[in-house]
């Protein structure tokens, strides 16, 4: 499917085409997410590339009102917090990531185990163009 | 290939010293550690000569960002007198001087060296809490970094997950907060020598002053409810379940076991020793769970021979309290989704069946993140030798106490036993 290598810098190229790629062992099948260039599972390293749908449920949340230097350039804060989290991908896998769509004042009323969907969030243009992922309900 | 682990020499503590937490703007690292450096001397019940120590191991995290100063070790050699001798820094993260301290004990394991200091040391105080948060997050993991978590988000993460799957509450935190917190101003050392009560009584007082309305809180706990007094930081993780940002330093001196008792006729020996890592939350298989501390649990009882239920107090790495309840439970002291129990009934408690975090734990002692893992066995070893005063454990025979130390999130954790013979 592609001759890229097994590692973040391909994960990363992929996100900007609009894909979820991770990796396969031939060996025993462990699914990664990003992909590994080492299994381990069963230390295999052959690997093969898998797309993932973007589709899985919230395992788990916080939403964060102090916010380091990065977030809070982008306006988040006190008084703009946001909601990051873990998702249980649909194929097994778990990633981390943004939670959007739902709101971030009242986390109270966030539901673990709710339906998410992923969304490319993308940042810069041309070689400095830099996409990241979110989910949402 | 399982074999036992065992030191090939015995390692015995026969000093120890521990500045006084806080925030101290107007000094340095090098300060703190001539601070805990004094008090070891001085606690060498027949006294140490500095030319006999024959090499430092000195655990320091983020002074590379926070003061923009690296390559700690000869700057505290030179400050101790120990140049031309061997310094070396070790970095863990918030588990970097619990990493000195098994340099230290495997250096004189080994046969190469009979008398060894460990330490640690971080000056937070000169950064915003902003900056703080972003030089701690250099410990977790790129994905996370990305994502926008913070450390207390990744708790604050681990809390929902937590809750979710064994029915606790975040009311099931505040008796974290209040147990350590009433320890707290039994320790002349700690950062919040307050109880949540004495935060109550102040804050009325200062509405008091300036005219302000009076806050009408019932109890700690309601105290606790209030968003403006108790405000979130990453929820459901709010400020009274953080720990504070602070500046210290810490040191033990270990000596080989067949000399401890020149040194004094209460050696404190270490009886079991274990590290582990861990996957960021990405690759974890259990959120609620922290692999490394269970492989470094499972590594210092396999040594010592000891169970969980032998280890009759211990400190554990409470930078947040929903950490404090995972670590109680990985630790084998409870089971899995019992932990927030026991708390709740109060066994954690300085007067309790397992007392944890005598101190007041890094919530209310104070965590300099780098000297923080000797500062957890400088404790253990005070309370192994009747000396911690008012926060003494109240047991008969006080004989195995414990430290747990982790770093990032939970990327490095150690487990250490140490025992009164």
């Amino acid at each position: 499917m592609s001759d890229r290598p097994f590692n973040d810098h391909s994960y990363g190229q992929f996100l900007n085409e609009g894909k979820i790629m991770g990796s396969k062992c031939k060996k025993c099948g462990a699914l990664a997410l990003p992909p590994r260039p080492i299994c381990v599972s069963c230390f295999g390293s052959q690997m093969e590339w898998v797309q993932f749908k973007g589709e899985g449920k919230l395992a788990a949340f916080t939403s964060i009102v102090v916010a380091p230097p990065p977030m809070a350039k982008e306006g988040f804060g006190r008084n703009n917090p946001y909601i990051v989290g873990v998702v249980e991908l649909i194929e097994g896998a778990k990633m981390v990531a943004r939670i959007t769509g739902v709101d971030a004042k009242k986390p109270e009323q966030i539901k673990i185990g709710t339906a998410l969907k992923a969304e490319f969030l993308q940042k810069g243009e041309g070689d400095s163009k830099q996409t990241s992922l979110a989910f949402k309900p | 290939m399982p074999r036992r682990k065992k030191l090939s020499r015995g390692v015995a503590i026969v000093g120890g010293g521990l500045t006084k937490l806080g925030l101290f703007k107007d000094r340095n690292s090098k300060d703190f550690f001539a601070e805990a450096y004094t008090e070891m001397v001085s606690s060498v019940d027949k006294g140490i000569d500095p030319k006999d120590i024959d090499a430092i191991y000195i655990g320091n995290f983020t002074n590379d960002f926070f003061v923009n100063q690296a390559h700690w070790g000869p700057i505290i050699s030179d400050l101790v007198g120990h140049v031309p001798k061997p310094v070396t820094r070790t970095e863990g993260a918030c588990a970097s001087s619990a990493l000195a301290f098994r340099e230290g004990v495997f250096a004189i394991a080994s046969g190469f060296y009979d008398i060894v200091l460990v330490g640690g040391l971080e000056q937070m105080s000169r950064r915003t809490t902003e900056e703080v948060a972003e030089g701690l997050g250099m410990a977790a993991s790129p994905y996370e970094v990305a994502a926008g978590f913070t450390f207390p988000g990744v708790f604050g993460t681990m809390a929902t997950a937590y809750f979710a799957k064994y029915g606790a509450t975040r009311e099931d935190l505040f008796n974290v907060t209040i147990k350590s917190h009433n320890n707290a101003p039994l320790n002349p050392k700690a950062q919040f020598p307050m109880t949540i009560r004495d935060f109550m009584n102040a804050r009325i007082e200062r509405c008091r002053q300036k005219g302000e309305p009076i806050p009408n809180w019932k109890d700690e706990r309601d105290f606790l409810r209030d968003p403006v007094a108790n405000p979130p930081i990453a929820w459901p993780m709010h400020l009274f379940d953080c720990c504070p940002i602070s500046d210290g330093a810490s040191c033990l001196l270990l000596v080989a076991e067949e000399l401890a008792k020149k040194f004094t006729d209460d050696p404190i020996y270490v009886a079991g020793m274990g590290q582990g890592s861990g996957y960021s939350f990405h690759a974890k298989k259990d959120l609620t769970s922290f692999e490394a501390t269970r492989a470094a649990a499972q590594e210092a009882y396999e040594m010592s021979g000891l169970k969980p239920e032998d280890i009759q107090f211990a400190e554990v790495h409470d930078c947040f309290s929903m950490a404090e309840i995972v670590h109680l439970e990985d630790l084998g002291f409870y089971k899995p989704g019992y932990g927030y129990k026991a708390v709740s009934e109060g066994a954690t408690r300085l007067d309790g069946p397992k007392p944890i975090n005598t101190s007041g734990g890094l919530k209310t002692k104070g965590h300099p993140v780098g000297a923080t893992g000797v500062a957890q066995l400088y404790e253990v070893w005070v309370q192994l030798r009747g000396k911690a005063g008012k926060r003494q454990v109240p047991k008969p025979n006080l004989r195995v106490g414990a430290a747990h130390n982790l770093g990032g999130t939970g990327g490095t954790c150690t487990f250490t036993i140490l025992e009164r013979r």
